[in-house]
């Protein structure tokens, strides 16, 4: 990219920045400069420690050690106030705008003394000339709750500019748009830094790194590993840093089809427009698509926990007539919830009592009296089949690690051999050691004849490991597709909602 | 100021926090009694012998703790699965009503008490599930729906007690007659002034415990109240399971008032319940809401009641310094509780 | 904690020595004969005065994120503070500053609790309507031992607006007021211009629907809170010692009677907005003094006073049903936050 942007100011300096949460160091010493007009991508895992570090530069956190200097100044820690003065603009992974407001007010909020009044007029002028010199358009007065997820992340740029910030911080921020969006994000990066304002993006996706940064520095483990200029360097290299390991692009086998196990015909529910979907036995169907287009939908409605408006739900041929999370449990649905701490498991419970929770009265009692010697003995056989790091059965699930937690309920779900498998977003936040395992038993259950639905925003992952895959877009099922018959652009401009009228 | 997970919180952090409550309590008690110009050691002392000091004041101390023990079952019963059952006091009342109902002349022969004992429970289970059904049903929030209907409970049973249930032979109080003696609980123990409500509010906490531990309705009930979400998810019967929570609470809440007309009063009055269904909250919650600490922690709030009078008497410090220390240990005990699994660091 | 044992409805007695309602006539001419009259609707006017200034409290706290159930025993607390610096020989209007300022203490120790702290909302406010109740009769019985009837104070007397006041029925209701209830209508708008026309108000809001949004703007989510609580808690004390200051002139157990727990229903009646709420509270208040007309009339002959006594919970009970499907609930109440996560 361009070599002078070596020669500009250092606008921002993380100087051995160290963060411990109990026995973890989320930090460890890490260093990272940042200069006038470049762009600078946070390259690492989940759980690397990208967003602990951004929530200490921002002031969210108090780092343990360390300094952060903006512009020569050091930042006084614990003072997210002191981080926005110096400059410093962040636009979080999760959207942080108050749905009950304006976008005006939204932007507004912490900018004027607490009890002033007036400056309304002055504020909406200012947002409209930030909107126009920017190309981020979206109306001033319009209730945020009533935004497209593309429109909130303006609004949050907005904020930052409007608070003329010269460093932007992005975390994730395409994790919720279709590549097309993500280019225009990337246009609206390249005007800002333009003007000369720096940009730290934080993301584990190579080719986005890859188009979008001028530098790279990769954290493993909360430390930095690598820091590379993006000319210097290649997908793989990049990859290999990441991991700490040249990555192995295993490949999968593609699956035997087998009969068909559920069949949605022309279902609506909240959320899903008139889906038709198969699932066959032997096959891993991968449905792609932005988050919030009905992916949640289609996994509650084929997870009974909602009930379709439209339409028929076929298991096994048989069209079925009452529907709820427990018909389809008895169908043989087998269940892999998104958010693992609040679907998937209940905190306070004992890892024998999460093992139980979708069985414990078809399998664990009798006449409505528990047998708690056998769910503990069922538990630990998921603990030791499936490889739970745990102390034992008697330990409160709450102080598992993700990895471990999800295969503890891959392990449930698994062992009451599902003839159908619904497995949303099963790595999200997981280490390298604990995706790979997953995906492999997500193939043998594949491989055992089970009928997979695979629901992911990583495309990589989708084309790895589907047969078949859909796209989704505003409550939309595309047509199926067989692995590889599609290129990324026509994915992207079907997740964008083109093309469905005669796909369909 | 941050609050961190203690993954393994040590014995002396679980056992010396709420200690150190009830010893922040203690100093707090002390104070009061300072205020009023008392002794604080004499005062402390002749609270611990007021409830317990005596043959007499340990049975009245039992006897104060039985409703205490129902009440508080109920609220512990219902907070476990986050059904904030605010209610107990009105349906407290409703269960009295029944023992009156039933209990003058309604029914007769043996089977009087175990009739008018499931009647009871099934008024007090009745009560609370109308706020429960409103709660599932329309998302009302049922907090200000039971705290309101202990106002209309209150005033329902003044109506009663001024008309259709007053005592013709009552000299104008408003009093009901009195329970046949078939329709009475009988004494324990011959000569001791403690009656088999008792027995049952023990029998009762067993059963509670039972069901939380042993069923599947318990288990369900907790998940529910862990997180309501996952429950859902797994698919159990949420709706179902607050219902049936909400009959059990209720209707143990209900044998509070009826066992202190069946056992104690002989009769039903305006005074009742000196607010045993809000007391059982703090019953409840010092309690952990685990219905075997219920009969400890009962116990103890009766024995800070009935010592607190006898103090009082003796010492000339307001009574109700006794609803004071109730609630400084309340806040102190759920701060203590908190801290044995978090502590707080810097930033 | 008190039940409403004691019958007695929520107005004050009548002080203005006009005529009540005529006793003869029938049902519904009774009720127009009532609604024409002015002292019905000073009397609504009058006892929607406490309910507008302990609703403002409550409904500061909600919009931040926290629910109060500590205001009925902060209404007691009120009531007893104001009454007992008054009783001490504090001018009236000090009294409603040491209201407001023991009711902002057991705001503190709320606030404390359930934000920093992040503890149950549900069982620290009910702990603290205990506490402060039991405070306030502690007290009392401190500071008056022996007494059997509760000694009097000398109330905020009415102040009439000049001419306004003489407007037949309306003037008469609207602007022959003690100054206690014409700051509860300034308080209330007060707190609306604060919501809806400065960055603080603008803040709150923000704090009760995603407290993320008001950190990440540089703001701190405990800081706007524990002022929410701390002067929620305050006016609701106010709107406690308006019943010993301006209603009642002296303490006496009980007073409170249920009037917190109602606050809250007409908070959510309100649907979390400061100009509805005041229309709920009149509303709430115009059935109140009908209910009290009406038991003098042919109707509380036939009809238990005990049924009329009831209408205000009904009511309230009524009101949250109706509002149940309509009302946007601030997404963040009751959540604890902590710095840091999202």
């Amino acid at each position: 990219m361009t070599p002078t942007v070596q020669k500009a100011e250092v606008v921002l300096r993380l100087d051995g920045i160290t963060k411990r949460f109990g026995g973890l160091v989320a930090n460890d010493a890490i260093c990272l400069t940042l200069h006038r007009g470049e762009v600078v991508a946070l390259l690492g895992e989940n759980g690397a420690g990208k967003t602990t570090l951004m929530n200490i530069l921002f002031g969210h956190y108090v780092a343990d050690a360390g300094t952060v200097w903006v512009r020569g100044a050091a930042l006084p820690p614990g003072h997210p106030r002191a981080a926005l003065r110096a400059g410093v603009g962040m636009v979080h992974q999760h959207f942080t705008l108050a749905d009950n407001l304006t976008v005006l007010e939204n932007i507004r909020l912490g900018t004027q003394p607490l009890l002033s009044l007036g400056g309304a007029a002055k504020a909406r002028a200012k947002v409209d000339q930030l909107s126009r010199d920017f190309g981020l358009a979206v109306h001033p007065d319009a209730r945020v709750g009533s935004l497209s997820v593309g429109e909130r992340q303006r609004v949050e740029i907005l904020k930052a500019l409007y608070r003329d910030a010269q460093i932007l911080i992005l975390d994730e921020p395409t994790a919720v748009l279709t590549p097309q969006e993500s280019d225009a994000l990337f246009a609206t990066l390249k005007q800002a830094t333009a003007r000369g304002l720096s940009v730290i993006f934080i993301s584990h996706k190579l080719h986005e790194v890859m188009a979008a940064a001028d530098r790279c520095v990769v954290l493993r483990h909360g430390r930095v590993v690598g820091e590379v200029a993006t000319a210097a360097t290649s997908r793989a290299e990049l990859a290999a840093l990441m991991m700490g390991e040249a990555l192995a692009e295993t490949q999968v086998a593609p699956g035997v089809a087998g009969a068909v196990r559920l069949a949605l015909d022309a279902v609506s529910s909240p959320g899903l427009r008139g889906v038709s979907l198969h699932l066959r036995g032997g096959l891993i169907t991968g449905l792609a698509g932005v988050s919030g287009n009905g992916q949640a939908a289609l996994a509650d409605l084929i997870g009974g926990a909602v009930l379709p408006t439209a339409g028929v739900i076929a298991c096994d041929g048989a069209a079925v007539t009452q529907w709820s999370a427990r018909a389809a449990l008895a169908a043989g649905v087998g269940r892999i919830p998104e958010d693992r701490h609040k679907t998937g498991t209940v905190a306070d419970f004992t890892l024998a009592e999460n093992t139980a929770l979708e069985t414990y009265a078809s399998r664990f009692a009798r006449a409505g009296v528990m047998n708690w010697a056998a769910v503990r003995a069922h538990a630990l056989s998921v603990i030791r089949d499936y490889d739970v790091r745990c102390e034992g059965p008697d330990q409160r699930i709450r102080l598992l690690s993700g990895g471990n937690m999800q295969k503890l309920i891959l392990g449930r779900v698994m062992e009451e051999q599902p003839g159908i498998l619904i497995a949303n977003q099963p790595v999200r936040g997981l280490d390298v050691g604990a995706i790979a395992y997953v995906h492999s038993r997500l193939v043998a259950a594949r491989d055992a004849g089970a009928a997979v639905l695979l629901i992911s925003e990583d495309l990589d992952e989708l084309e790895r490991l589907s047969d078949v895959i859909h796209v989704i877009s505003a409550g939309r099922l595309s047509r199926p597709f067989d692995r590889g018959a599609l290129s990324r652009a026509e994915i992207g401009l079907l997740m964008a909602g083109q093309g469905f009228d005669h796909a369909a | 100021m941050r609050l961190e997970p203690i993954a393994h919180p040590s014995l002396a952090r679980q056992l010396g926090l709420p200690v150190a409550a009830i010893m922040a309590t203690v100093v707090v008690a002390g104070g009061l009694a300072a205020l009023a110009g008392a002794n604080p050691f004499a005062v402390l002392g002749q609270i611990i012998t007021g409830a317990v000091g005596s043959k007499f004041a340990a049975l009245e101390t039992l006897n104060r703790a039985t409703p205490l023990i129902f009440t508080g079952l109920a609220v512990a019963v219902a907070f476990r699965a986050k059904l904030w059952n605010i209610g107990a006091e009105a349906q407290l009342y409703a269960g009295s009503i029944v023992a009156v109902l039933l209990g003058t002349g309604a029914l007769g022969g043996p089977l009087v008490l175990p009739v008018s004992a499931v009647a009871a429970m099934l008024a007090g289970a009745a009560l609370l599930l109308v706020p429960v059904v409103l709660k599932v049903r329309l998302g009302v929030d049922e907090v200000v729906t039971t705290l309101l209907v202990n106002f209309i409970m209150a005033l329902f049973v003044s109506y009663l007690l001024e008309g259709p249930m007053k005592d013709p032979m009552g000299m104008g109080w408003p009093k009901s007659a009195a329970l046949l003696k078939e329709a009475r609980l009988p004494r324990i123990i011959d000569g001791l002034r403690l009656h088999w409500g008792f027995g049952l509010a023990l029998i009762a906490a067993l059963t509670v415990w039972l069901i939380q531990t042993r069923t599947t309705l318990g288990f369900e009930m907790r998940a529910v109240g862990q997180n309501i979400r996952a429950a859902r998810f797994a698919g159990m019967p949420v709706n179902a399971v607050l219902v049936k929570t909400a009959l059990l609470s209720g209707g143990l809440a209900a044998l509070a008032g009826w066992s202190e007309v069946a056992g104690l009063k002989g009769h039903l009055s305006l005074d009742l319940s000196p607010g045993f269904g809000y007391t059982g909250i703090i019953v409840a919650m010092l309690a952990l809401l685990h219905p075997l600490g219920v009969v400890v922690s009962a116990l103890f709030v009766a024995g800070i009641f009935v010592g607190s009078d006898a103090m009082s008497r003796a010492a000339g410090v307001p009574t109700y310094i006794a609803d004071m220390l109730l609630a400084t240990a309340l806040l102190f005990m759920v701060l203590a509780i908190l801290l044995t699994r978090f502590r707080v660091v810097r930033g | 904690m008190d039940v409403a044992r004691c019958p007695g409805g929520f107005g004050a007695p009548q002080r203005d020595g006009k005529s009540g309602p005529s006793q003869k006539g029938h049902g519904m001419e009774a009720v127009i004969d009532i609604l024409l009259s002015a002292s019905f609707w000073a009397a609504a006017i009058r006892i929607a005065s406490p309910l507008i200034f302990a609703t403002m409290g409550e409904l500061i706290c909600e919009r931040a994120g926290v629910l109060n159930l500590g205001i009925e025993g902060i209404m007691v607390i009120g009531a007893f503070a104001g009454w007992i610096a008054v009783y001490a020989g504090l001018p009236l209007w000090w009294g409603v500053g040491v209201a407001f300022l023991a009711g902002a203490g057991f705001g503190l120790v709320q606030g404390v609790l359930v934000v920093p702290f992040g503890l149950s909302q549900h069982v620290v406010g009910l702990g603290v309507t205990l506490l402060a109740t039991s405070t306030s009769y502690y007290a009392y019985r401190l500071a008056l031992p022996e007494v059997t009837s509760p000694p009097k104070i000398e109330p905020f007397a009415i102040w009439e607006v000049p001419g306004l006041s003489r407007i037949p029925v309306l003037g008469e209701a609207l602007f022959a007021q003690t100054p206690l209830t014409y700051a509860a209508f300034g308080c209330a708008a007060l707190v609306a211009v604060v919501l809806y026309r400065t960055p603080l108000g603008l803040a709150l809001r923000a704090a009760g629907e995603n407290p993320a949004a008001v950190e990440a703007q540089g703001l701190s989510v405990t800081a706007l809170r524990m002022g929410a609580v701390v002067v929620g808690s305050g006016l609701m004390a106010v709107g406690g010692a308006f019943l010993t200051l301006s209603a009642f002139s002296s303490f006496f157990f009980e007073m409170v009677n249920g009037r917190g727990w109602i606050c809250i229903a007409l908070v959510v009646f309100g649907a979390w907005r400061p100009g509805k709420a005041v229309l709920g509270a009149l509303l709430f208040a115009g059935f109140d003094a009908l209910q009290i007309r009406l038991q003098q009339t042919p109707i509380g002959a036939v009809v238990p006073y005990q049924l009329f006594l009831m209408l205000p919970y009904l009511l309230s009970i009524l009101a949250l049903i109706l509002m149940s499907r309509r009302a946007e609930v601030p997404a963040a109440l009751m959540v604890p936050y902590a710095k840091g996560e999202r």
